[in-house]
C-alpha cells in the first residue's frame, strides 16, 4: 500500500510542481523545501490533494515538515493517517 | 532648522531646461557616419522627439535626440564649447548647475547658454575627469576631446540614466539604449544564456552584463576612457558604510532627524528645477508623500499628482492616494489599471526594458508615464530609493528575524514573527511555525554567508529555472548567479553591519538593474518623462549610510529616522501605516477576457521550441495553470513572467518579428 501512496504522491509532485519534469524529481527522502519545490502555496495545494485524494482530514498540527517536505514523509503520514481511519 | 555647509550656500534660482533626451556615438572609424548616427538616434527618438543633432570629426561622432521645452536655440547638442576642442552629448540633469556656474563665472569663465550642459564642458576643461566628483544629478554623457583624441563616458552614482556600449572592427560604440546599438552593422541581438540566469536569479543581470551577449552596460558612478588603443574603466564613487564595530554615529537622532530633512528639502528644491512645472508621483507611501509634501512647499501654482490604482484590491492604494493628494490640495491623476490592461501593454515593455523581467510591476508605471505625458508635464519627482537608502523593505526585516531565529532554532515561538512581516501573503499567514522556519532556512547556519539576506529570494526566484531547457541547463553547468554576485562584493563589505550589507546589495545592484532601469527610467523615458529622485542625491545617500543601522530599522520599524523627519509633514495614517511593496498582478494579468494572441504564440510549442531556452512541455503545463487562474505561488508567477518576456525579448531584438503589434 505505501508504495501505490508513494506513486501517486510522486506524481502529484511531479505534475503540480515540476510540470512533468521527471528529471527533477527529488530522492524519496530528499526536503521539497531544499529543494525549492514546494513553498507557502504548494504546501496548501498538497494539503488539498491529501485530504480530496485519501479521503482523510489534515489537521493544523499535522501541517509541518515532519509530515510533508519530503515523498517519503508525506507517504508516512497518508498511510498513518489511513490507518487511524480504518481503526 | 540645521542647515550646513554646504547646503546653506546654494541660491534659489528657478532657471535651465527640462532635457528628456538621449544620444548615441561611437569612437573609432566608421564608414558613412552620418548616415549610421542618424539611424542610431532615430531608434532613440522618443527619448527626444523634438530635435536632433549630429556630430562628426575624424575619429568620433555623437548624435543626440532632444525634448526642447524652451529655449530652441541655447543648448543644442552635441555642444561644442568655444575653443571647439571639447563636444559633449548630454543626458539628464545637474541640478546643481546654478552654483557651479556661478563658481565658474567667479573664476572668469564665459558661457553661452543658460544650460547644464556647458558647465561639463568648462568643469572638464578647468579638472578633466575630476570634475565627475563635483556634479549633482542624475547624468550620463558623452565628451569628446579632440585635442587628447580620448573619449570620455561618464554615469551618475547611483544609476538613475542608462549607457550602453560594445565594440566592434575596433571601434567603441555607445548609446542611451541597447536598440541603437543594434543599427551598427555586424551588431546583433543574441540573448546572454548567463544574463538571463542572473535575471531567473537575481532579478536583474550583473552589470557590465546585459541581456544582449557582447552589448555592456557602464556600471553606476563609473567613467570609461576610450584612447587610440587602450580603453580605461574606473569608479569615481563608492557606496559606502562604517565598520560595523564602529562606534555609531554622534548624532543625536533628533539632530539627525533634522538634519535629514534639511538635506531632503534641498534635494527637493534642486530638482524642482525646470522651466515647466514639475509633477510628482504618489503611491501613497511613505516616500512618495513625504517627497510630494516638500515639492508643495515649493510650488506656489501648485502640484501635478500622478498615482496608479488597481482594480484588485490587494494591490490597490487609492484611498492612501486620495487622501494625501487632499491633504495637499494637488491636481490629482489616477490611471487606473484593469484587468487586462497589462496585458495590453506588455510586448512594449519589454521593448523598451530590453531585457527579460519576472515581474509585470513595470507596465503599469509605463501607463502611468502615458498619463504624465498627456497632461504635458515633462519631469516628475518619485520616492524611489528610501527603500534602499533608508532600510524600507520587508527583505531587510525579515534577515533580521532569520538571525533572531537562527540563535534558538528550535524556539517555536520566534518564527512567529514572520507572519507580522508578511500580513499580505495570506498563505504564508497559515503555515505552522516549523514551515515558517523551514521556509525562511532557519537553522540553516549560513549567518556569516554574505547573501545571508537575499538567500531566500535569490532562492525561490530560482525555481523557476525547473522551466530552463536541458540545453540551457548544459551552457548553464557551473555557473552559478548568487556566487558570481557574492564574488563582486567590495573587500570592506564582510565589515559591515549585516543591514548595511543587504542595504548595498539591494542599493547597489537590483536598484540600477531593475528600479531605476526596467521600473524607472525606461518606462518614464517611453512617453518622454524624466524621473528625478530627492531620496538618491548623493548628499543623501551618503549621510544616510553613516546613520547608525537602528536609526533606519528600529525594531521592526522600517525608515524610522525618515518617519520622524517627516512626522509635521504628513497625516498621521500616511506616516503611521506599514509598507505596502508595489506590486501588480503577474500571471493573472494574463487570464483575463479577450483573447491574447500573443501570449499564446510566445508560449507555444513552436515558439519555445524555436527560442530553444525552455522545456516546452513543462510551459505548456504551467500556461494551462495560469489559465485556470491557479498560478498564485511566487515561483510559478516569477517563471511565466520570465518566460513570456524572455519570448517576447527575441521577438522585439533577435529577429523573430521585429515589430510586435500590441494585443488587442
Amino acid at each position: 500500500m505505501r508504495e501505490t501512496i508513494s506513486v501517486e504522491v510522486r506524481n502529484f509532485i511531479v505534475e503540480t510542481f515540476l510540470f512533468g519534469d521527471t528529471a527533477s524529481v527529488p530522492a524519496d527522502d530528499a526536503s521539497l523545501i531544499d529543494n525549492g519545490i514546494i513553498d507557502s502555496t504548494a504546501v496548501l495545494e498538497l494539503v488539498v490533494f491529501i485530504e480530496e485524494r485519501f479521503d482523510i482530514t489534515v489537521g493544523d498540527a499535522d501541517i509541518v515538515p515532519a509530515n510533508l517536505d519530503s515523498i517519503a514523509r508525506i507517504s508516512a503520514f497518508i498511510q498513518s493517517k489511513a490507518k487511524a481511519v480504518a481503526a | 532648522m540645521f542647515l550646513s555647509r554646504p547646503y546653506a550656500t546654494l541660491v534659489h534660482k528657478r532657471a535651465g531646461f527640462t532635457r528628456v533626451c538621449g544620444f548615441a556615438g561611437y569612437f573609432g572609424s566608421v564608414g558613412d557616419a552620418d548616415a549610421l548616427l542618424r539611424r542610431m538616434v532615430g531608434e532613440i527618438v522618443h527619448r527626444g522627439p523634438d530635435e536632433q543633432g549630429r556630430f562628426v570629426s575624424t575619429q568620433a561622432g555623437l548624435a543626440h535626440a532632444r525634448l526642447s521645452i524652451v529655449g530652441l536655440g541655447d543648448g543644442q547638442q552635441p555642444m561644442v564649447d568655444e575653443t571647439g576642442h571639447l563636444t559633449i552629448a548630454f543626458n539628464g540633469e545637474i541640478f546643481n548647475y546654478v552654483e557651479l556656474r556661478d563658481d565658474l563665472r567667479a573664476r572668469g569663465r564665459r558661457f553661452r547658454t543658460s544650460s547644464d550642459t556647458e558647465v561639463i564642458l568648462h568643469l572638464y576643461d578647468e579638472m578633466g575627469d575630476a570634475c565627475l566628483s563635483l556634479l549633482n544629478g542624475d547624468f550620463a554623457f558623452a565628451l569628446w576631446d579632440e585635442r587628447r583624441h580620448r573619449m570620455m563616458l561618464a554615469r551618475d552614482r547611483m544609476g538613475v540614466r542608462p549607457l550602453f556600449y560594445t565594440s566592434k572592427g575596433g571601434t567603441l560604440y555607445f548609446a542611451s539604449e541597447i536598440k541603437a546599438l543594434l543599427k551598427v552593422p555586424g551588431i546583433s541581438a543574441t540573448l546572454d544564456p548567463i544574463a538571463l540566469d542572473q535575471i531567473f536569479t537575481l532579478w536583474a543581470p550583473i552589470a557590465p552584463r546585459t541581456a544582449f551577449a557582447g552589448i555592456h552596460e557602464l556600471e553606476p558612478a563609473s567613467v570609461m576612457i576610450a584612447e587610440p588603443g587602450r580603453t580605461g574603466l574606473k569608479h569615481y564613487w563608492q557606496l559606502d558604510y562604517p565598520p560595523g564595530d564602529a562606534p555609531g554615529n554622534i548624532k543625536q537622532e533628533a539632530e539627525a532627524a533634522e538634519e535629514l530633512r534639511a538635506l531632503l528639502s534641498d534635494a527637493v528644491r534642486l530638482r524642482m528645477r525646470a522651466d515647466v512645472p514639475v509633477g510628482s508621483y504618489l503611491s501613497g507611501g511613505l516616500d512618495s508623500s513625504l517627497v510630494s509634501a516638500l515639492a508643495a512647499g515649493m510650488a506656489p501654482e501648485g502640484l501635478k499628482t500622478f498615482s496608479v490604482s488597481f482594480d484588485s484590491p490587494e494591490h490597490d492604494e487609492s484611498a492612501y492616494q486620495r487622501q494625501m493628494a487632499a491633504a495637499l490640495h494637488s491636481d490629482h491623476r489616477t490611471v487606473v489599471c484593469r484587468e487586462g490592461d497589462i496585458a495590453c501593454v506588455f510586448p512594449e515593455v519589454i521593448r523598451f526594458t530590453e531585457r527579460p523581467i519576472i515581474r509585470t510591476a513595470p507596465a503599469p508605471l509605463y501607463n502611468l508615464s502615458g498619463l504624465v505625458r498627456e497632461t504635458g508635464v515633462k519631469a516628475v519627482l518619485t520616492g524611489e530609493g528610501a527603500d534602499e537608502v533608508f532600510a524600507g523593505y520587508d527583505l531587510f526585516k525579515e534577515a533580521r528575524v532569520r538571525r533572531f531565529c537562527a540563535r534558538q532554532p528550535a524556539s517555536r515561538i520566534r518564527p512567529h514573527l514572520f507572519r507580522k512581516l508578511y500580513p499580505y501573503l495570506p498563505n504564508l499567514r497559515q503555515q505552522s511555525v516549523e514551515f515558517l522556519a523551514a521556509f525562511f532556512g532557519v537553522g540553516d547556519g549560513f549567518a556569516d554567508d554574505p547573501l545571508f539576506s537575499h538567500r531566500p529570494r535569490f532562492k525561490a526566484t530560482a525555481g523557476a529555472k525547473l522551466f530552463y531547457s536541458r540545453e540551457l541547463r548544459e551552457q548553464l553547468k557551473g555557473y552559478d548567479a548568487a556566487d558570481d554576485l557574492a564574488s563582486r562584493l567590495p573587500a570592506t563589505f564582510r565589515t559591515w553591519h549585516p543591514l548595511h550589507q543587504a542595504q548595498y546589495l539591494e542599493a547597489r545592484f537590483l536598484l540600477p538593474g531593475y528600479i531605476l532601469s526596467s521600473q524607472g527610467d525606461r518606462m518614464a523615458m517611453a512617453h518622454g518623462i524624466e524621473g528625478r529622485f530627492p531620496f538618491l542625491d548623493h548628499r543623501v545617500v551618503e549621510f544616510a549610510s553613516r546613520l547608525p543601522p537602528e536609526m533606519k530599522l528600529k525594531g521592526l520599524t522600517e525608515k524610522h529616522i525618515l518617519r520622524r523627519a517627516a512626522q509635521d509633514l504628513l497625516p498621521p495614517a500616511i506616516l503611521e501605516r506599514p509598507k505596502q511593496p508595489y506590486q501588480a498582478p503577474d500571471s493573472l494579468a494574463f487570464t483575463g477576457p479577450g483573447d491574447l494572441d500573443y501570449v499564446n504564440d510566445c508560449l507555444g510549442e513552436k515558439s519555445i521550441a524555436a527560442g530553444g531556452l525552455f522545456n516546452g512541455e513543462a510551459v505548456a503545463k504551467l500556461h494551462q495553470k495560469c489559465r485556470a487562474r491557479a498560478t498564485t505561488g511566487f515561483r510559478d508567477n516569477a517563471a511565466f513572467v520570465g518566460i513570456l518576456s524572455t519570448q517576447l525579448w527575441h521577438r522585439a531584438f533577435a529577429g523573430q518579428d521585429q515589430q510586435i503589434e500590441k494585443a488587442a
